[in-house]
């Protein structure tokens, strides 16, 4: 079976899934973010029901600050946008270049999740608690669901970049790279919902 | 370096708790689930004493509540489906041609995440008692309001075990995607791979609901959400969409591998191929995909209005089209053929016409005027039970007998397998058929006694003894167990029953790697054909060389057990005195799951390697 793979020639072009372990957690993976997708559509539902419920709490008009949320977006879009190229990096071979995108990427996503807690502290000053209402419930749960993905996947790829911060990149780690920059891909792609469904939905009042 | 026979040092108990074997996970799922098979079997036959007679006082109205809840709840998620996942687990693998499943180690994370999840639900009763809102824990019954502790255990254990389940069904899927053996395109797959697979991709989609609405649910009772509390702007019926959003498709996850084993069962012992093999998978399709349109029909009453109603009843009723094409292939395949009527094939062929019957008041149920008659009385106890004993169980049974000598190397007792088959068929008709009836005359359901004088006396007294009827025929099965594991021959040929599959074609007891050379497919029903065409081996599609395996790992029950501590560690928020405080038994919940996972993901494990000589060994041995 696929077990060997030939390696006198170097890396081969798609590292990551050139073992039948690599293809089965590139597959796998795909498969748990299907998951994840329809847990988060199930959020999305719930504070799409919701959100008029404020039993009269705060109301996201009255909340949401586009500047703010703006910022946060950047910093997510950037910060996919260096993972991305660090895959590049990756399958080009060029390990110092995909370690230092990753430790970027990383970066900018504390730098997300330190304007996420601000914003939360901010709301809570404004009478926002999480029992407030069940709009209150249904959007710090939701939000707060997608911060805890990125502090997760922080943790994730910190944990990968000590780990084999000297290995270079090998067929046992590329899988591993590659797994966890499609995460943080995907975590960026619910913060595009989640910025269209929360905020502007929320902002515009629609 | 580890080998084979360093393995052979370790004390049994360490070498189980540590297993990623396959074969050896599907055994111990089957022990797990026979248990909680029984005990959810025995509160049943609880609640039929309750209802035996008109004004009993056996039980009070909470515990009968408690035991309706937990008897549902155990039946569906602790019981059936990890039945289900013996044999998933068992089989699968086997029938592809594969050495293993795609991740062993997540493999057996999902048997321990699953286990303790069961525990956590389980232990509920030494805590002031079992849930007690229905195993659809339907809002504001569930809350905070109406619901003591019990409630948190269901919220919260559920939710753990439910991860297990998704784990695993990743892993089946990846596993029937990538492993298959050289020559077994998708469509040679015998059916119950095809449904394994099916019923994973279904698991993925509708278990990630389920846990979505679990947590809402435990953020309202733990934590002070508002979701369902609709003075604070919450929604009831929120809950019960989401709930059925997972809870109907629930069903088709248990029925479509029972139906899978019967595909596999009856043209075993027709002495025929399976009729129509392609419509089958279409219709296993089918199935699959108006299982996620159809839920609202549990909802018919919520008044959600005519438009909606109509929509989803014709949904409901467009089921029983491929359901349908599969009941006819079934009796093509058994049209003509050379029947055997041993213990399984009897299972399998009497699935037949009950599972009709269960699908018939399926439909009559899908009619919304007559659903606002029957809804929430016996008929739809009636009805479910039809499709989940005269469906799921027979089934299950059915796979039992049939894949018995491959797992323990022996077969049950035939004399005894068919007294546990009358006992069962007989005493489940007489406990369920006559539900319909009371059902029909306006006994309602979930209620823990009725007045005298209404004509249901008779009706219940039957039914409680037609229960006890089929406790029996459980107990027949036990028996059987042990008498055959003393007293049956050991078996000495690879495939007692002539089979079709790849399976069969493995030496018993199997090797850990389960084939010396992967092995080319050459059609459908591989194993066959060979006999047939072949010289009745299986073709290597490899050479003979080392044999690459998986290390075992503690790391799968230490995660569980992490779970485990972390649920309870939630729950223990809301109890009023507690020795320690919950928030270091979170913390060590905490600790252990995710610094499990952290080691794991640090420590590089490549396997070891069974060195050709040995291969060869244990392959002397075994043929
Ligand atoms: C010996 C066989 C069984 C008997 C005598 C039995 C009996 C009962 C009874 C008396 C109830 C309560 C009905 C009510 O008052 O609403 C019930 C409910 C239920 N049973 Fe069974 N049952 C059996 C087997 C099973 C099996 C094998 C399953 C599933 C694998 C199952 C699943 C359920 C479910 C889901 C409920 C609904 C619980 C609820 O309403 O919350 N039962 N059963
Ligand atoms: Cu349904």
């Amino acid at each position: 079976m696929a077990g060997s793979v030939d390696l006198s020639k170097g890396l081969p072009s798609h590292p990551e899934k050139s073992t039948l372990e690599g293809k089965n957690k590139f597959l796998g993976f795909w498969i748990f973010l299907g998951g994840e997708t329809i847990m988060f559509a199930t959020f999305f539902g719930t504070f799409l029901g919701l959100r008029e419920g404020t039993a009269g709490g705060p109301s996201a008009e009255e909340l949401f600050s586009m500047p703010l949320v703006f910022i946060m977006t950047m910093l997510l879009l950037t910060s996919s946008l260096t993972s991305v190229l660090a895959m590049f990096s990756m399958k080009k071979n060029n390990f110092k270049n995909m370690l230092v995108l990753m430790i970027v990427t990383v970066l900018l996503g504390v730098g997300f999740l330190g304007f996420e807690i601000y914003e939360f502290v901010e709301y809570v000053h404004h009478g926002l608690g999480y029992t407030t209402s069940a709009f209150a419930s249904s959007f710090y749960t939701l939000v707060g669901l997608h911060g805890a993905h990125v502090l997760f996947g922080l943790c994730w790829i910190t944990t990968l970049i000590i780990r084999y911060s000297r290995s270079g990149i090998t067929l046992t780690n590329a899988p591993k790279f590659y797994v966890a920059s499609l995460y943080w891909h995907f975590i960026d792609v619910v913060w595009v919902f989640i910025f269209t469904v929360v905020y502007l939905m929320g902002i515009g009042g629609a | 370096m580890a080998t084979a026979t360093a393995t052979k040092d370790k004390s049994v108990l360490w070498d189980w708790l540590t297993t990623v074997d396959h074969k050896k996970l599907a055994v111990l799922y089957l022990i797990a689930g026979t248990l909680f098979f029984v005990k959810a079997g025995m509160m049943a036959l609880f609640m039929r004493i309750q209802l035996m007679s008109a004004e009993n006082d056996f039980l009070t109205g909470q515990t009968f509540n408690e035991l309706i809840t937990m008897h549902g709840t155990i039946m569906l998620f602790l019981a059936a489906t990890p039945l289900i996942f013996a044999f998933m687990n068992f089989v699968i693998p086997l029938q592809i041609g594969a050495r293993d499943v795609a991740f062993p180690f997540v493999n057996a994370l999902g048997f321990w995440i699953f286990f303790f999840g069961g525990l956590l639900l389980s232990v509920s009763w030494f805590f002031g008692g079992g849930p007690d809102a229905g195993w659809t824990a339907y809002v504001p019954l569930s809350s905070g309001e109406y619901a003591d502790l019990g409630l948190d255990f269901y919220v919260v254990g559920l939710q753990v075990s439910g991860i297990g389940t998704l784990v695993s069904a990743i892993n089946f899927i990846v596993t029937i995607i990538n492993m298959r053996a050289p020559g077994m395109t998708m469509m040679r797959m015998p059916l119950f791979c095809w449904t394994g697979l099916v019923v994973s991709i279904l698991i993925v989609f509708a278990f990630t609901p389920l846990a979505a609405g679990l947590a809402l649910l435990m953020l309202d009772r733990i934590f002070g959400g508002q979701f369902f509390i609709p003075d604070m702007g919450g929604n009831a019926v929120l809950w019960q969409h989401i709930f059925w959003i997972f809870g109907h498709p629930e069903v088709y996850i248990l029925v479509l591998p029972a139906f899978g084993i019967i595909s596999e069962v009856i043209p075993a012992f027709s002495r025929k191929r399976l009729f129509g093999y392609t419509a089958m998978v279409f219709a296993t399709l089918v199935i699959a995909f108006l299982g996620f349109m159809v839920w609202v029909h549990h909802m018919f009453t919520v008044g959600l209005g005519p438009i909606t109603n109509s929509v989803f009843a014709i949904a409901t009723m467009g089921i029983a089209v491929p359901t349908g094409i599969k009941i006819f292939n079934w009796l093509f395949t058994m049209w003509g053929g050379k029947i055997t009527f041993n213990t399984a094939m009897l299972c399998a062929s009497s699935f037949v016409p009950t599972f009709v019957l269960g699908g018939v008041t399926g439909v009559m149920l899908a009619m919304v005027p007559v659903d606002y008659l029957y809804h929430d009385t016996y008929f739809v106890v009636a009805h479910f039970h039809y499709i989940i004993i005269g469906g799921i169980v027979l089934g299950l049974l059915a796979g039992t007998y049939y894949w018995y000598p491959k797992m323990f190397g022996h077969k049950l007792n035939e004399k005894l397998g068919i007294l546990m088959f009358w006992l069962f068929y007989i005493g489940f008709h007489m406990t369920f058929f006559i539900q319909h009836i009371l059902g029909l005359i306006g006994m309602p359901r979930r209620v823990y006694t009725y007045l005298e004088g209404q004509g249901m006396e008779t009706m219940n007294l039957v039914s409680s003894i037609g229960s006890f009827v089929m406790g029996a025929a459980i107990l027949v099965l036990i028996i059987n167990v042990v008498y055959s594991a003393f007293n049956s021959e050991r078996i000495t040929v690879n495939d007692p029953w002539d089979a079709r599959t790849l399976e069969w074609s493995t030496p018993t007891p199997i090797p850990e790697y389960n084939f010396a050379q992967t092995p080319q497919v050459r059609s459908l029903d591989p194993w066959f054909y060979e006999k047939v065409h072949g010289d009745g081996t299986m073709k290597p599609a490899e050479p003979m060389t080392d044999i690459h395996m998986p290390n075992g790992s503690i790391l799968p029950f230490v995660i569980g057990l992490g779970l485990f501590i972390w649920g309870f560690g939630m729950i223990m928020i809301n109890m009023d005195d507690t020795i320690v405080p919950p928030f270091l038994v979170i913390g060590t919940g905490v600790i252990l799951t995710f610094g499990s996972m952290l080691i794991r993901s640090i420590k590089e494990d490549h396997g070891y390697h069974i060195p050709l000589e040995q291969v060869k060994k244990i392959e002397k041995e075994v043929s």
